[in-house]
């Protein structure tokens, strides 16, 4: 038994997002571990940033269920309630994300992402950037802008801290010297640096990552891997990762889930994954006489 | 038409010199054409006269003739129409004036066009005999001569033609081509200098677009001291001005109580646009509303203005909401329209709810501040400021005290503002300008942090209201319209979004500006008796915009400073700094 079937961080049931008559996301189901990192590939279209969106509210899937848990336990419960056919009660460390706005998830459910097409507060400064995402910390700490203005010192004391965090991201990013630059002036690579540095302020849980090695060199795709593998390993965290470059997704991932045409098509290991006939016949192609024969075979 | 001439009528003997320079003006340029050029291509035209002349060869040098030849005869020319204008205007003054006019308009119109002309055709055929392209200079006065046709086709309708009542009460149209030729004068030279002197390097015109962003650089100390001296100015103008000017510091200072006002609004609606990027067309609603609730308060309740000044900021606010709360939803253009409907149904509302508002006439006798709600400005008595004080009576002394009253809320609405950009929901506010995606991602409840954005602008813009039905007196409905909020935006758009020096500098050129514009009787010695320069402060308003959008298109103060640094505090190139979608 595989961790993410043993102890997972999320369960993805019968999700489906369809748009008007296009179905993006088919009866998908599938887990990610606890403490893994897993990686959701496929080819152009079959609707891994749809999945991605519908993780994180900023779509609201058509049907299906999406439950993160802090908390292992939180998942019997879920199969208490599952099986008694009453409403489940979320709450605790249990979290229905389709049922969440995205704002929550990622306050509450502390579920961060990055974006394919980075999306920087460009005119911010690299530091600004991170104290954003410190935002419900800091409200808080400065009793929501009323002590803020009066300048009492519990919103310094917090301000102080949201800057240490900052920093301490900064510098494994290797993004410190710069942290008083515009966002949008830094280099590509260390705007996807910055983008998941932005995300772990938040103190996520489980981070969502859309392709971060697009556009990189093969030196900071190496580096990206390095990165990942450190925040996973330092911060008990959970990583769910789109990425095209496979390279990338059969080094440092620890559970390969494939996608086509908004169903899941192979999932296991980078090993189990990689010598998959239909993952192969979906990324390379067949013959349309052969399909048949493939999928036969496949299933028969 | 009778022998009564208007009083306003041209060539009048006050102008009577401005002939006298256009003649020296073209009488000179005709003969620098000619001396530069000219000589040149009657050489030419000459010689080439007994050969084989083909008439595209032949029409620069001709060209350059005839220029020189206008250029020389129309000051001739003028000086002999002025001769006879003045003769006839002995015998009829309505001749003498049309014949002024006629002397004017000879003179300067065909010795420019014969200068260009001359200079152009003269240069033509230099290049062409050299065999080389044509240089700067000619293309200059092409392009100079283009722009003034524009400007010609644009002023000559919008300042030469004015309809006035004429003496049988009907309207008449009234003819003044020498202002539009002294303003296509005005443009000819503009373009041409700015060619000879700005956009050097034959390139005739600078290409438009974003240039290269700036890196960002260290905060000049001046940021600072600019700040500190534009306090320092207004703490004490009215002190300076009263003292050492009391026959017009009253009005200097009145002006200065306006001109803080519109600081103070524009710091409002900064926060909602410059900070928060939502795009507010209808800013002036909360302005009303403070008012409004102002003086309402004030004569159902009788409550004071010290009093009411919370409460109408707190009113606001909450109609702010109200307003926020529909418009969630919408971006960019769809915001604008419906900001700008709501700032139109409270104005109308206010007009025709006739039993509380008191409809088109508004509200009268509202109660003037008093000093802190202790002393009253009044004339002597108990209680009164001046008895308290020991002080001679004089109605300055409430004016003064009105100058300090805004110059304070005005600080403190910077002060708050400047705080707030500091904290957790200012930093949210722009960075929702940035990328909203981003901030509901990261956490932030967008619809929140608008519905703040929009209720402490508002309660600003409830405050100034307040301010100003005290000081008003009275308030009509008609004070709260559109041009009121479009002047607001104006400010923080000129004054660079999101910056609070650059809204006050806005402020001062725009609304002091203006007012200083009534007071430059200077320019009718130029313009003429009859000119007004305020009746053309909407057209200089334009002209101001076009010009700040074309040479700093993110307006006066471009550059973002930084809430928190690590380490030495550098300001973010504008270049880089979104101005929101709505």
């Amino acid at each position: 038994m595989s961790r993410w079937q043993t102890d997972p961080i999320l369960t993805i049931e019968h999700l489906s997002m369809r748009f008007g008559g296009l179905v993006a996301v088919d009866d998908l189901g599938f887990s990610a571990g606890r403490g893994d990192i897993t990686a959701l590939i496929g080819p152009n279209g079959a609707g891994k940033t749809t999945v991605f969106n519908c993780i994180t509210g900023f779509y609201k899937p058509t049907s299906g269920r999406i439950a993160l848990a802090h908390e292992p336990s939180a998942f019997e419960r879920l199969a208490a309630a599952t099986e008694s056919g009453r409403r489940i009660a979320a709450g605790g460390s249990l979290f229905l994300l389709e049922r969440m706005p995205e704002y929550e998830i990622a306050q509450k459910a502390r579920v961060a992402r990055t974006f394919q097409n980075i999306r920087l507060f460009g005119g911010m400064t690299v530091l600004e950037n991170l104290m954003v995402a410190q935002h419900n910390r800091l409200m808080v700490a400065s009793g929501f802008t009323v002590g803020g203005i009066f300048g009492l010192s519990a919103y310094r004391a917090g301000n102080r801290a949201a800057i240490d965090k900052a920093s301490y991201w900064l510098d494994r990013m290797g993004l410190l010297d710069r942290a008083d630059d515009a966002a949008a002036e830094l280099p590509y690579g260390a705007q996807r640096r910055l983008e998941i540095a932005r995300a772990m302020c938040i103190d996520p849980i489980l981070l969502c990552l859309d392709e971060p090695a697009a556009g990189l060199n093969p030196r900071e795709t190496g580096e990206l891997g390095d990165i990942l593998r450190m925040i996973r390993d330092e911060h008990a965290l959970s990583i769910l990762l789109i990425e095209h470059d496979m390279q990338v997704v059969m080094d440092i991932s620890d559970h390969i889930v494939v996608l086509d045409y908004g169903r899941k098509i192979s999932d296991g290991t980078a090993l189990a994954v990689r010598t998959d006939p239909k993952v192969i016949a979906a990324y390379l192609g067949v013959a349309e006489e052969e399909e048949a024969a493939v999928i036969a075979e496949l299933e028969g | 038409m009778t022998a009564a001439a208007p009083a306003t009528m041209p060539g009048q003997p006050r102008r009577a010199w401005l002939p006298y320079l256009a003649a020296a003006a073209g009488l000179v340029s005709g003969l620098l054409a000619l001396w530069a050029f000219g000589v040149d291509a009657l050489d030419r035209a000459f010689s080439a006269g007994g050969g084989s002349l083909d008439w595209v060869d032949g029409l620069a040098p001709i060209a350059a003739l005839l220029g020189a030849v206008a250029a020389l005869l129309a000051p001739a020319l003028g000086f002999a129409l002025m001769a006879a204008a003045a003769l006839a205007g002995v015998v009829s003054s309505i001749f003498g004036g049309l014949a002024g006019q006629a002397a004017l308009i000879t003179l300067a119109v065909p010795s420019g066009v014969g200068a260009v002309f001359s200079l152009v055709g003269g240069a033509e055929e230099r290049a062409a005999r050299e065999n080389r392209p044509l240089g700067h200079i000619p293309s200059a006065l092409r392009d100079s001569a283009f722009a003034a046709i524009v400007a010609l086709a644009l002023f000559g309708p919008l300042v030469g033609l004015r309809t006035t009542a004429g003496t049988a009460e009907n309207l008449t149209i009234l003819y003044r081509w020498g202002q539009v030729a002294i303003f296509v004068g005005i443009v000819f030279a503009g373009r041409l200098l700015l060619h000879l002197f700005v956009w050097r390097t034959g390139q005739a015109k600078r290409v438009a677009g974003p240039r290269a962003p700036r890196v960002t650089r260290t905060i000049p100390f001046a940021g600072y001291i600019s700040g500190a001296l534009l306090l320092a100015l207004g703490i004490a103008l009215p002190i300076f001005m009263i003292n050492f000017y009391p026959d017009n510091g009253r009005y200097v200072v009145e002006v200065g109580i306006l001109v803080l006002t519109y600081v103070m609004l524009g710091w409002g609606l900064n926060i909602v646009v410059g900070l928060a990027g939502l795009l507010d067309l209808g800013y002036v609603a909360f302005y009303g509303i403070g008012a409004y609730s102002y003086a309402l308060l004030a004569a159902h309740f009788g409550f004071t203005f010290w009093l009411c000044l919370p409460l109408a900021g707190i009113l606001a606010a909450f109609w702010g909401m109200i307003l926020g709360f529909p418009v969630l939803r919408l971006r960019g253009d769809y915001l604008a329209i419906v900001t700008l409907a709501f700032g139109e149904i409270i104005r109308i509302v206010l007009r025709n709810w006739q039993s509380l508002t008191g409809g088109p006439n508004g509200l009268l006798n509202i109660p003037r501040p008093s000093f802190f709600g202790l002393l009253e400005f009044k004339n002597g008595g108990e209680g009164s400021f001046a008895d308290f004080f020991g002080l001679q009576y004089s109605p300055v002394q409430r004016v003064i005290f009105l100058y300090y009253l805004i110059l304070g809320l005005a600080l403190v609405t910077n002060i708050v503002t400047l705080r707030i950009r500091r904290l957790p929901i200012g930093r949210a506010w722009e960075a929702l300008r940035e990328d909203e995606i981003a901030c509901r991602s990261l956490g932030i409840n967008t619809t929140n942090t608008k519905l703040t954005a929009f209720a402490i602008g508002a309660m600003f813009g409830g405050f100034a209201g307040a301010f100003f039905a005290t000081r008003q007196g009275s308030i009509s409905p008609e004070s709260f319209n559109f041009v009121e909020s479009a002047t607001i935006l104006a400010i923080v758009v000129l004054g660079g979004l999101g910056s609070q020096t650059g809204v006050v500098i806005a402020s001062i050129v725009m609304i002091g500006g203006v007012e200083l514009l009534r007071q430059l009787s200077e320019l009718k010695v130029l313009f003429g008796e009859d000119f007004d320069p305020a009746q053309f402060r909407l057209l200089i308003f334009g002209l101001v915009m076009v010009a700040i959008m074309l040479w700093r298109p993110r307006g006066l103060v471009s550059t973002r400073r930084p809430s928190v640094f690590l380490g030495k505090g550098k300001s973010v190139s504008g270049a880089f700094v979104k101005e929101g979608h709505g």
